[in-house]
């Protein structure tokens, strides 16, 4: 039994138009996805914006709202809102993009990273202190500093609090949405290192959502390439690297900076021939309405959406 | 835009119809009734409540509502006991002046916010700024009636140079042209008045809107371009404030009905709002009714109006 | 020599806070030759923004020393007039928010005509629109006669950013300032972007001045390179010999802490990016988060100096840097 499985996840926003404001239209944020997951692996989920990545991860943890599709946890349909149990949103956590907003600005260090605790557990205020001052240490911000505010740390330091939120209820699973995409490299390299450690220590499962392949391949197991709301490929890094099928993840992969100034020219023509294909064959790659396929498997862990053989 | 429009259109119909409603409602708690103040006090219980039955005053409220309402739309508004006659013509001559005094006032207000506002907002923390915006908090803090009995004290009485009541000169035959001068140079000074007190939300208003755009990126890439520091504000930050301001507008006559009410009354001014005092401390009530109806239907439209304004001049919802 | 299109000597741009000045670029000594790509790379409090926007003068509260010549006239004492004729013509600068560096309010034709109208005086209405649709078409926008009655809102980002591009190249400038250009963008767009700026610059053949964060932008887009830390340039190269025979401790770190093939774990810099006001002002900025490397090996007054033939490093500290291999190494070197 997978650990977490999606069953063609939808997720679809209202368009509102006309005189009387009506409902319209829908946009297909998420449009039949289905992937399952391994407990103490990491999977990343790439794609640009408005691809829908994001709200995949969302709808997971039960941010967006489900249009149609199962989420099993455990083999516990989630999604069912007479067993949505608390074990769940206990299990399953989210660290979310943006350090500097994602922390409320009035709230001490302390209620920012007891908060799940006190939703949770009933711990007096010495055990809470304890805990928090433990998590800090875990996340390597100094467990003096539970009385302070969050614009008292830097980019990487509130990232960290963010993540020691996260662990606070030793989930199983982490959503982690974009978690380096705004901090400069070198913080960057610090919360990605600190990610790795704290998954070996609490076997924790990732769910990694980025545009940054460079990160997601240095980081995840698996990878998913979404586009329009489905995915069209999905397979082990190596996989996705190494024999890369459908034409969106070639594209994706040549956009990628050389970081060998020498390859240069090089790169310039890789890209040059693989736009060239993009452009001679988006019409064998996706639908008339520019969607991808559904997926099929090539090999044990790669599958492509490739159109049906007919 | 159009879709925008008539959707804002349709949603002006039930607010005037629950207006309507309410104004009716208020009308039914006052004491008395249409009756009471008309009549000889030596008439018999008996033939008024004849009478009561005749003019359909015992009928359940739905019918008297739909009553009232059909009387409204054909332009009857009722009859003033304090001065014999329809409430629509009575209303219709004191209409004409209160317009014209809040043009008058919605001019003065423009011409002297909109540069305060500029001066403010581009030096924003000068010396002159600081002037400007502590002559706004002391607008806010002046009241309306006090600020204009003062006017009229040193403009009206000591200087002698406005009139100090009326909306016109006795003895002018309507439609010359000195009729007209006239009742513009009674305007004035009761515009004046208004003026000066209610530019100071619009300057702060616009002084915001100002500092706020100086900082946009936007603004640097004008620079970039090598535009000067007067094009730069003339071209982009300007253009870009007035646009609230222009649709500030429709607020403002809203908010100019208060001022008329008690600057009426100060200078004399024969409007609605000397009309609406005079009305209420007279216990006039079917005229206290009808003007109610009219402000309230006044400030809806001025804030209908807003709306179009906006969905004119700004692109994001004029393409859509 | 007189391939040299700008000079930047020992420049210094503070910035007020309370009652004090401080610098947040310090000493900055460049050049950039015509037709060359000069890339700028740093972290956020780096210097590398204020950087370019002293050579704009675009900072409107700032205290600007030093020298910067473009074709030999000194932008720092210029008058806001000669300014203003430079700006937009000599120079130009893209911006990296392409969502807000718009008027929201004007069409993009006129946002393109604003810039030609201040230069070029004799360019009639009709001459105008002709050359802004030409530059539409130019930055890779299809349909550029409708693009020119559009609003910004109704373009995606990667479209405004070449609305910006073609803003900035309109009379063609000697000097192009790129200030992250692509960081807003996904990366395909960004592929596309920067494909258009080697583009441009065969055509106009400018000196460019780009700015990023992103190493991989850099390796694939300059010739030279200079890193920045705390202000300072503290390493200058040309762009192959950067990349193969890296030197100053900060860039190295800075290297090893990008994710790239068969790397385990990632560098990471002790300590955290120093604040305007907690700038280390003498000796070597980058001493303090490099603690095991011995302070006699530290320059009192670090310079530049020449290693190799165009390879610059500051301080010496570089000749006595190495990677602590494990935390043991490591807390030993702070106690």
């Amino acid at each position: 039994m997978a650990f977490l499985e999606v069953k063609d996840l939808q997720v679809y926003f209202p368009v509102k138009g006309g005189i009387f404001n009506r409902t319209v239209d829908h946009i297909k944020a998420v449009d039949g996805v289905s992937f399952e997951m391994e407990q103490g692996k990491t999977y990343g989920l790439v794609g640009e914006s408005g691809s829908g990545k994001s709200t995949t991860g969302r709808a997971i943890i039960g941010l967006e709202e489900i249009t149609s599709g199962q989420v099993l946890f455990d083999g516990k349909d989630i999604t069912d809102k007479k067993t949505k149990n608390k074990a769940f949103r206990k299990d399953v956590q989210m660290i979310f993009q943006d350090p500097y907003s994602s922390l409320n600005p009035r709230k001490r260090v302390l209620d920012i990273v007891a908060e799940p605790l006190r939703n949770f557990e009933k711990l007096s205020k010495f055990e809470e202190r304890k805990r928090v001052q433990e998590l800090l240490d875990i996340v390597n911000v100094s467990p003096d500093s539970i009385f302070k505010y969050p614009h008292e740390f830097s980019g990487g330091q509130r990232q960290r609090i963010g993540v020691a939120r996260a662990i606070a209820l030793k989930p199983k699973l982490i959503i982690a949405d974009e978690p380096v995409s705004a901090l400069d490299v070198s913080v960057q390299a610090q919360v990605l290192n600190f990610l790795q450690e704290i998954q070996k220590e609490l076997n924790l499962t990732y769910l990694f959502i980025s545009h940054d392949l460079g990160v997601v391949k240095h980081m995840c197991d698996n990878i998913s390439i979404m586009y329009k709301g489905r995915y069209v490929e999905q397979g082990s890094t190596k996989d996705i690297f190494e024999n890369p099928q459908h034409i969106y993840t070639k594209r994706l992969i040549a956009a990628i900076p050389d970081i060998n100034p020498r390859n240069r020219e090089k790169q310039f023509e890789f890209r040059k021939e693989v736009a060239d294909e993009y452009r001679k064959s988006f019409n064998h790659y996706f639908d008339s309405n520019g969607l991808a396929f559904a997926l099929q498997s090539i090999s044990d862990t790669h599958k492509v959406a490739l159109p049906e053989k007919g | 835009m159009w879709k925008f429009i008539v959707r804002r259109l349709l949603i002006t119909f039930p607010q005037i119809v629950f207006l309507s409603v309410l104004v009716f409602v208020m009308a039914q708690f006052m004491p008395g009734d249409a009756l009471t103040g008309l009549i000889d006090p030596n008439v018999s219980p008996e033939a008024l409540e004849i009478q009561r039955e005749r003019l359909g005053l015992n009928n359940p409220w739905y019918v008297q509502y739909g009553d009232w309402v059909g009387g409204l739309v054909q332009g009857d508004l009722g009859q003033s006991f304090r001065f014999k006659m329809d409430v629509t013509a009575l209303i219709s001559e004191r209409v004409m002046n209160t317009i014209l005094l809040s043009a008058v006032s919605l001019f003065f207000t423009y011409i002297i916010a909109i540069p305060l506002g500029i001066v403010s907002g581009r030096y924003n923390d000068s010396p002159l700024d600081s002037f400007i915006t502590g002559y706004s908090y002391l607008g806010f803090a002046t009241p309306i009636f006090i600020f204009a009995l003062v006017m009229l004290w040193v403009f009206g009485f000591i200087l002698g140079w406005f009139p100090t009541s009326g909306s016109v000169a006795p003895g002018l035959d309507a439609g010359t042209v000195e009729y007209y001068i006239s009742k513009l140079y009674h305007s004035l000074l009761p515009g004046l008045s208004i003026a000066l007190i209610s530019v100071v939300s619009t300057i702060q208003y616009l002084r915001s809107e100002i500092v706020d755009t100086k900082q946009r990126d936007f603004i640097v890439t004008a620079r970039a371009k090598g535009a000067s520091e007067n094009r730069v504000y003339n071209k982009h930050i300007f253009r870009n404030s007035l646009l609230p301001i222009a649709a500030f507008f429709g607020w403002e006559i809203t908010s100019l009905i208060s001022g008329t009410v008690f600057v009426e009354s100060v200078f004399s001014y024969p409007g609605m709002g000397l009309l609406f005092l005079e009305s209420v401390t007279q216990r006039d009530f079917s005229v206290v009714t009808a003007l109610v109806l009219l402000f309230g239907i006044a400030s809806i439209l001025g804030a209908l109006l807003s709306d179009i304004i906006l969905s004119i001049v700004d692109p994001r919802i004029r393409i859509k | 020599m007189s391939n040299e299109l700008l000079k930047i000597k020992n420049l210094k741009t503070s910035f007020r806070i309370g009652d004090e000045y401080y610098a947040a670029v310090d000493d900055v000594t460049l050049t950039l030759n015509k037709n060359e790509v000069l890339g700028i790379v740093g972290e956020s409090g780096s210097g590398k923004s204020a950087l370019a926007f002293s050579i704009m003068r675009l900072h409107t509260r700032a205290k600007i020393e030093g020298e910067i010549s473009l074709n030999n006239q000194n932008i720092v004492q210029m008058s806001k007039s000669k300014l203003n004729k430079i700006r937009g013509d000599e120079m130009a600068m893209i911006f990296q928010d392409p969502l807000t560096a718009l008027n929201p309010l004007m069409p993009i034709g006129r946002q393109i005509e604003e810039t030609l109208f201040l230069h070029n005086k004799k360019l009639g209405q009709q001459g105008r629109k002709e050359r802004a649709i030409e530059l539409l078409n130019l930055v890779g926008i299809l349909r550029a006669e409708r693009v020119y009655e559009q609003f910004p809102h109704e373009l995606s980002g990667g479209m405004r950013q070449r609305v910006i591009i073609a803003i900035a190249i309109a009379n063609d400038p000697e000097l192009l300032i790129a200030d992250e250009p692509t960081t807003a963008l996904d990366v395909t767009i960004q592929a596309q972007i920067l494909d258009l700026i080697r583009e441009l610059k065969e055509k106009i053949h400018a000196g460019i001045i780009l700015i990023t964060h992103d190493l991989g932008v850099v390796a694939e887009m300059a010739d030279r390179v200079a890193v920045m830390y705390a202000g300072q340039v503290v390493e200058i190269a040309p762009v192959d010999r950067l990349f193969e025979n890296p030197l100053h401790p900060y860039t190295k770190s800075l290297l090893n802490s990008v994710p790239t093939e068969g790397q385990d774990r990632l560098h990471v810099i002790q300590g955290v990016v120093p604040t305007l006001k907690n700038l280390p002002r003498t000796g070597c900025r980058f001493a303090e988060r490099i603690p095991w490397v011995d302070a006699s090996h530290h320059e009192d007054n670090p310079t530049l100096h020449e290693v190799e033939s165009g390879h610059f490093v500051r301080c010496t500290c570089y000749e006595h840097f190495y990677f602590p291999d494990n935390k043991e190494e490591l807390e030993n070197g702070i106690s």
